[in-house]
């Protein structure tokens, strides 16, 4: 990596929007600052970490307020029933018990018992007429405590008259069972979406030499952070003011939605979004359980407090994935992919809740060709309800990526096992050069930067991978099952343009305010918010590098929306790319004003000067110097007449282009042809996220990452029966990793930076979790190759793998 | 509901309630005392985000009843650090960065603190086992695991250096 500072800021300066040019890729992090400064590249410990390692962080249930109230839920258990009666009376007489909200109720109140959803379907806040999944909220209960609450749901009697539920997605597509019949259209068919050039497509499948052909099903899974969702609500009847603690990763779109839907004027809402315990997607929807807490303060006049469960956050919160898809790849003769066909069911539950940019209700699947560059393709997604709960939402994944890339990653292997290529050949062959950036693929996007054999090149160098398949073939002449899995994955981060991107008419940018105080420290705010990526350090040492101050002299802050910019939050790998970005362009207005005041007080025209580190100082002479600390004391006690005081600026960041991070996996199994199971026995992983920002963190992510990819290749599932009932309630019943399953993961790392961000980043956290999925399950289906199995559905349990085995013949 | 007097010790102070009989532990730190740092994360027992150190060993507050710790003595991460400063684990999963939303970490450090109490010179695989009734979703466990290799490097390295000066002395 050449590029310093300055070149980056010129270089985003002089591109027009969306214009990307080829860049250098480099294996070394750059470090430009010293350690007292702490800019990009150190290592630098978290600014966060001291509260937390003490027991000193603040989430949602550790606000305790004077006269606090609490609020539990009455739930469905039925996936689908008219509703005949409610019964409160003998909850209301509780003693503790001070009300009792119905739909009715909400109804009452001004139309309160339905809600947009993020994706302007809507939602029932909470039902008068039926339930339409199990562990729909149905009526909630407020009490002094906590206990009486929750003692108190069992006392309320709801008399339901079942119905027949539809459960799989292609039975909902025949309209025997209507799901949603408050809506005109009595069909469970939401919309349909396509991409790319359908002729162009059939054309190249009419002259292709193979054609490789695959169904494949990408289950319902669940974020499931250790922190479940919550609420502490705060009405004050006579400031007419209210007050929300909330675990949200988007408090000032929160805010919007509260004040849209309830009346209540924006600016009368406070959205206190404090320490979240993971994220992940999940924090990202309204439920209804947030609506009804705001509205019992409302009501009562006094704070109340919901903190939902495990098994109701695994029941009825939003879920991930449920993509049914059938894929078709053509190639030539010589194993090029010349197009990809993809249809694909996708299963919304009972509304389209999901957090899609407004004119992708697919998200942005259609990044689907992935790494590979191919002359066509074309994607068509029909969504669907059915009688489970809403959503739609990520798993640690930006926007239905996860599902494309296992799609692409899975087809290109069936490819090269088809015509009996290696996997890594076969990629290397079809891989976008790096030549070819900025590269438009057949489904319109323009990839920003890349180097794919590059990555995959590593990765091979690291875990030994011609070395690995000797051993491997070996060990399949002796009867042992092991495989190798590749995954050369493209993400598509950092949400987004505004002509593009919106989140209920509400662009996507985010947004920056940086405030440097008389003695040289700094107070920066920012409109995401982190649930534990470290922007209190990342953030701080942006602002580092392009302001020289040392990061510990600044303190970065979210979530609160009285203070901090309005920004769109934290999910999709969207921080670093739109707010990070922010954050550096407000320093570079803050560093102009700074040149102005160091050439007034160092009596040279601004041309004369030059930035070094942490200081403007004459060219030629760099003695004669006034650092970003003396700049800042001058801005308050000596600024030049006709200057506005202060040292200050605020960015609203508005991307060119979306970031284009990027990887290459290797996994190696082995397989105990007795039991099915899978041993992951390495996992190299090599990303290329840009620029580095802090390398440890970076890490963090990664890692993380990759045991969230682990987990719904192997283990995670949310399961229904028939009936609609969700048999994975628990975490007892849905299995999240622990430390024993989690293998020791093995990082590498490329640095390709984006040409279009202002310091060349791309986002990181979530290249992992689309990337490990593929590699593990190629992994697998290599090792049963040679005995039939083309195929396996992810989660890879034992027993699928078993079953298997016994399908081919296989005894352990 | 019947109610009942408790007394116990925590983190070296005594602490009395009056509680029901029902009263989850986890529930009489974090809102009787407001030692909010012990955390809920689930419901059955499986997450570890709650435990807590109960006379000399790890358990998960959320399924101990308040009453059965009467008279007991009560270790939670508010009690962590002395005045010496941060704990070894405290000090390692900072530097070595085994935490990220650090919702899990009050948890994982008293597991881990009793672990090391157990085992002071663990193997790899034996920290994975020990932290396996504690759930991380942010780290993917790599660093925690580093983080507890730091910390009981440092306890032995300072047991080693204080029978040394007993030695001398």
């Amino acid at each position: 990596m050449t590029t310093h500072v300055e070149d980056r800021f010129e270089h985003h300066s002089e591109k027009p929007a969306g214009v990307s040019a080829q860049v250098e890729t480099s294996h070394d992090v750059q470090v430009s600052t010293p350690a007292k400064i702490c800019g990009m590249g150190h290592r630098m410990k978290r600014k966060e970490d001291p509260r937390f390692i003490q027991g000193r962080g603040r989430y949602v249930d550790d606000v305790k307020l004077p006269g606090m109230l609490y609020m539990d839920i009455v739930r469905s258990p039925y996936a689908h029933a008219k509703i005949l009666s409610i019964d409160a009376t003998e909850a209301l007489a509780t003693e503790g018990v001070l009300a009792v909200i119905t739909g009715e109720d909400l109804k009452e109140a001004g139309n309160l018992h339905w809600m947009p959803t993020l994706m302007s379907d809507t939602q029932m806040v909470l039902p008068i007429e039926k339930v339409v999944y199990a562990a729909q909220e149905v009526c909630v209960v407020i009490a002094t405590d906590r206990y009486i609450a929750a003692d108190a749901i069992e006392k309320v009697y709801v008399d339901y008259e079942p119905l027949d539920p539809v459960v799989d997605p292609f039975e909902a597509m025949k309209d025997e069972v209507i799901v949603r019949d408050d809506k005109e259209a009595k069909t469970n068919h939401i919309w349909h979406w396509e991409a790319g050039d359908k002729e162009a497509t059939d054309q190249a499948f009419a002259e292709a030499a193979h054609v490789v052909e695959e169904s494949m099903h990408i289950p319902r899974i669940h974020v499931s952070s250790i922190e479940t969702c919550g609420m502490v609500a705060n009405y004050d009847k006579i400031q007419e003011h209210m007050q929300i603690y909330m675990t949200s990763q988007a408090p000032h779109a929160h805010r919007t939605v509260f004040a849209l839907v309830s009346g209540l004027p924006e600016h009368k809402i406070q959205i206190i979004s404090p320490d979240i315990g993971g994220g992940f997607g999940g924090k990202v929807p309204v439920y209804p359980g947030y609506v009804c807490c705001a509205v019992a303060s409302l009501v009562t006049g006094k704070p109340v407090k919901w903190i939902e469960d495990r098994s109701e956050n695994l029941q009825a919160d939003s879920f991930a994935r449920d993509y049914h898809i059938k894929a078709k790849m053509a190639s030539d003769a010589s194993g090029r992919i010349t197009a990809l066909k993809v249809e694909t069911l996708a299963d919304h539950g009972a509304a389209d809740a999901a957090a899609n940019p407004s004119k992708f209700p697919a998200g942005l699947y259609s990044i689907c060709t992935g790494s590979y560059d191919m002359k066509a393709a074309h994607v068509a997604v029909d969504g669907v309800y059915t009688n489970k709960p809403p959503g739609g939402v990520a798993y640690r994944c930006s926007f239905r990526v996860t599902e494309a890339v296992h799609m692409i990653e899975r087809m290109t292997d069936i490819l090269a096992h088809d015509l009996g290529e290696d996997p890594a050949d076969l990629r290397s062959r079809n891989f976008i050069r790096p030549d070819q950036f900025p590269y438009r693929s057949p489904t319109g996007w323009e990839y920003d930067s890349g180097n794919y054999q590059a990555a995959l090149d590593k990765a091979k160098e690291m875990i030994g991978y011609d070395e690995l398949r000797r051993e491997q073939l070996e060990k399949r002449a002796r009867g042992e099952l092991m495989g190798i899995g590749i995954s050369s994955f493209t993400e598509v981060v950092g949400a987004g343009p505004s002509k593009d991107y919106d989140i209920l008419g509400i662009k996507m940018f985010d947004s920056a305010e940086v405030r440097i105080h008389p003695t040289g420290k700094a107070i920066a705010r920012f409109g995401t918010k982190s649930q534990g990526q470290g922007h209190e350090t990342t953030y701080a040492q942006i602002l580092a590098e392009e302001l020289g101050l040392p990061a510990s002299d600044i303190q970065v802050e979210e979530g609160d929306t009285d203070t901090a910019p309005y920004g769109l939050g934290t999910y999709a790998s969207r921080s670093t790319p739109t707010a990070g970005a922010a954050g550096a362009m407000a320093a570079r207005k803050i560093k102009a004003k700074a040149k102005k005041i160091a050439a007034y007080l160092l009596e040279v025209g601004e041309d004369d000067l030059e930035w070094n580190v942490d200081r403007w100082q004459v060219k030629g002479s760099p003695e004669q110097a006034k650092t970003i600390q003396d700049i800042a004391f001058a801005a308050y006690t000596n600024h030049p007449p006709g200057m506005e005081a202060g040292l200050e600026a605020t960015d609203y960041y508005d991307p060119p282009n979306l970031t284009f991070p990027f990887g290459s996996y290797i996994c190696v199994v082995d397989i105990d042809k007795g039991t099915g199971e899978v041993k992951v026995r390495r996992f190299v992983a090599v990303d290329d996220c840009g620029n580095i920002i802090n390398p440890m963190i970076v890490e963090g992510q990664i890692e993380g990452g990759l045991t969230m990819g682990l987990a719904p290749a192997l283990f995670e599932e949310i399961v229904y029966d028939d009936q609609g009932q969700n048999l994975s309630g628990t975490l007892a019943d849905y299995l999240v990793p622990t430390a024993v399953e989690s293998p020791k993961w093995e990082l590498g790392k490329t640095i390709t930076p984006s040409p279009h961000h202002p310091i060349g980043a791309k986002g990181v956290g979530e290249s992992p979790t689309v990337g490990a999925p593929p590699a593990i399950a190629n992994a697998v289906v290599d090792a049963l190759w040679h005995l039939g199995v083309r195929h396996l559905d992810i989660p890879i349990s034992p027993q699928k793998v078993w079953k298997a085995l016994r399908d081919a013949g296989v005894r352990g | 509901m019947s109610r009942h007097e408790i007394s116990l010790t925590v983190n070296g102070a005594e602490a009395k309630g009056e509680v029901e009989a029902r009263l989850l532990l986890v529930h009489f730190l974090r809102e009787d005392l407001d030692l909010t740092g012990t955390h809920i994360g689930c419901d059955t027992t499986s997450c570890g985000a709650c435990t807590v150190i109960l006379n000399g060993k790890a358990v998960k507050s959320c399924t101990v009843f308040a009453v059965q710790a009467d008279g007991a003595e009560v270790e939670t991460i508010e009690g962590v650090a002395t005045e010496e400063g941060l704990h070894p684990l405290q000090e390692g999963f900072w530097e070595k960065h085994g935490l990220q939303c650090g919702y899990c970490t009050p948890g994982m450090i008293l597991s881990a603190k009793h672990l090391l109490a157990k085992n002071p010179n663990p193997t790899e695989e034996e920290i994975r086992w020990g932290i396996s009734g504690n759930l991380c979703r942010c780290t993917g466990y790599n660093k925690i695991v580093e983080a507890i290799q730091y910390a009981a490097e440092k306890l032995r390295n300072a047991e080693t250096e204080e029978a040394r000066q007993e030695v001398s002395a």
